[in-house]
C-alpha cells in the first residue's frame, strides 16, 4: 500500500491486546476495553485516524481498523450474563499489540 | 461514559425542533468533504472539552452548536467579533418579536 | 446561536439558506420505515439477505435508498445470540435507515450501562432474554453504523414484503426489541 496508509498487522480471529494508555485528547478507543484482550472479529478497512482529525489535521496515514470482540466476563468481574456474551468494539490497529506483550512492546513474564 | 455506573434508562423521545435539525444540518454541510470547514472529529473534540460540568447542563442540539461555534471560530471562519455583533443583533429581533 | 452562525456563514458565502433547508428536508424523508423496509426484504429474498450481510451498503443501494455516508454492518439475530447497538463515545446510528435516534439513545445511562449490563437494560426495555441466548453489543465507535436484523416472527410464511415491513419496529433494529405478528 501507499505512504498514506499503514500497513495491515491483524488477522480475523488473532488475539489483540489493547494498549493501557491514557492520554489526554479526543480518543475514539473505550476507556473500558483499555489495557483488555479480544479477538479480531474483522478488518473493517482504513481510515484517517480520528485522534488526528479532531484537530484539524489529515489522519493520514490511514490507520487498519478492526471490529475486536472482547468476552463481557473478561471486562467485567460482576458480569451478570452467561461466558458466550461479548461486546464488539472498533479499535484502530495503532491501539492493539499482539497478546504477551508489554506496552513499551518487551514480552511480558508470565 | 461506557461501564460506568449509572441509573435506569429513561425511555424518552421527542419530535426534533426545526431549530435542532437546522443544527444537525451546519453540521452535515459544513462536514461535507467539497466544502469542508471542520469534521466529526473537531466536533467530537470540542464537545469533550466542556467538561462535564457544563456537558450535562446543556441539551444534546445546544452541546452541538456550542461545539460548532467553537470550531469555526478556531479555524477562523467566523470571528469573535462578528458573532459577537450577529448575536446582539440577534437578540435585537427576537426583542422585538421579529424572530 | 444557531440562528447567529447560520445566519454568519450564509452572508460570508460559506453555505446557503436553500442548502440548510434542502438538509432538513431530507433528514425529515429519513424514517425507520427505511430500515423497515430492508429487513422485510431480507427475510423475503435469499439473494437480497446473503448481499446484505456481505455488504450493506450495496444491498440498500439496490432498493434505491441511499448508500449511506458510512459502511453498513448488519447484524443478525438467531435463536441462540441477540445483538443490541450502542454507540458510549457519542450517538453513531444508521442515520440513513432509522432517521435521527432517540433520546434514550443518546443518554448517558444507555451509553453507560448497555455495554456492562445489557441483560438488565434490555430488561427495563421489556426484553427478558434466555440464560442461554448469547448477547452481542456492538459498540458504535468509529466508521461503522450497525443495523440489527431482527428474527422474522413465526406464523408469517406466506406473508408479502409489505405486510412484514409493518411488523418491524425502530427499537428491534436497535436491538431493545424483538418483532412479533401482532
Amino acid at each position: 500500500m501507499s505512504e498514506q496508509t499503514e500497513p495491515v498487522r491483524f488477522e480475523p480471529g488473532e488475539h489483540v491486546a489493547v494498549r493501557a494508555a491514557h492520554p489526554p485528547g479526543h480518543v475514539r478507543t473505550p476507556a473500558y476495553v483499555r489495557g483488555c484482550e479480544g479477538v479480531i472479529e474483522r478488518l473493517c478497512g482504513t481510515y484517517p485516524n480520528p485522534e488526528e482529525m479532531a484537530y484539524g489535521r489529515s489522519g493520514l496515514p490511514a490507520q487498519p481498523l478492526y471490529r475486536v470482540r472482547f468476552r463481557q466476563a473478561d471486562l467485567w468481574a460482576d458480569y451478570e450474563g452467561g461466558p458466550s456474551d461479548t461486546v464488539d468494539v472498533e479499535i484502530f490497529q495503532h491501539w492493539l499489540q499482539p497478546t504477551g506483550v508489554n506496552n513499551d512492546g518487551t514480552p511480558r513474564r508470565s | 461514559m461506557g461501564g460506568q455506573p449509572a441509573g435506569p434508562v429513561a425511555r424518552t423521545e421527542h419530535d426534533y425542533a426545526l431549530w435542532e435539525k437546522r443544527v444537525d444540518a451546519l453540521l452535515v454541510l459544513l462536514s461535507r468533504k467539497d466544502n469542508r470547514q471542520m469534521t466529526v472529529d473537531e466536533l467530537r473534540r470540542n464537545i469533550e472539552a466542556l467538561g462535564p460540568g457544563v456537558y450535562d447542563s446543556l441539551s444534546y442540539y445546544e452541546r452541538w452548536m456550542h461545539s460548532i461555534t467553537a470550531t469555526l471560530l478556531q479555524h477562523g471562519v467566523l470571528t469573535v467579533d462578528e458573532l459577537g455583533r450577529k448575536m446582539a443583533d440577534v437578540e435585537h429581533r427576537v426583542a422585538r418579536g421579529e424572530l | 446561536m444557531e440562528v447567529a452562525v447560520r445566519e454568519l456563514l450564509i452572508e460570508k458565502g460559506v453555505l446557503t439558506a436553500d442548502q440548510v433547508r434542502r438538509q432538513v428536508e431530507d433528514m425529515d424523508s429519513r424514517t425507520p420505515a427505511r430500515g423497515a423496509a430492508v429487513v422485510a426484504r431480507a427475510w423475503s429474498d435469499p439473494v437480497f439477505h446473503r448481499l446484505l450481510m456481505a455488504d450493506g451498503n450495496a444491498a440498500v443501494e439496490t432498493m434505491g435508498l441511499e448508500r449511506g455516508p458510512y459502511k453498513l454492518v448488519v447484524v443478525e439475530n438467531t435463536p441462540d445470540v441477540h445483538n443490541v447497538i450502542v454507540c458510549t463515545l457519542c450517538s453513531c446510528y444508521p442515520r440513513w435507515l432509522l432517521g435521527l435516534p432517540p433520546d434514550w439513545y443518546k443518554s448517558r445511562n444507555y451509553r453507560s450501562r448497555m455495554v456492562r449490563e445489557p441483560r438488565a437494560v434490555l430488561r427495563e426495555f421489556g426484553l427478558e432474554l434466555p440464560q442461554d441466548t448469547t448477547v452481542r453489543v456492538h459498540d458504535s465507535t468509529a466508521d461503522m453504523r450497525y443495523l440489527v436484523l431482527p428474527m422474522r416472527p413465526v406464523g408469517t410464511d406466506e406473508w408479502q414484503e409489505q405486510q412484514l415491513g409493518a411488523l418491524v419496529g425502530r427499537d428491534a433494529m436497535v436491538g431493545v426489541a424483538v418483532c412479533a405478528s401482532r
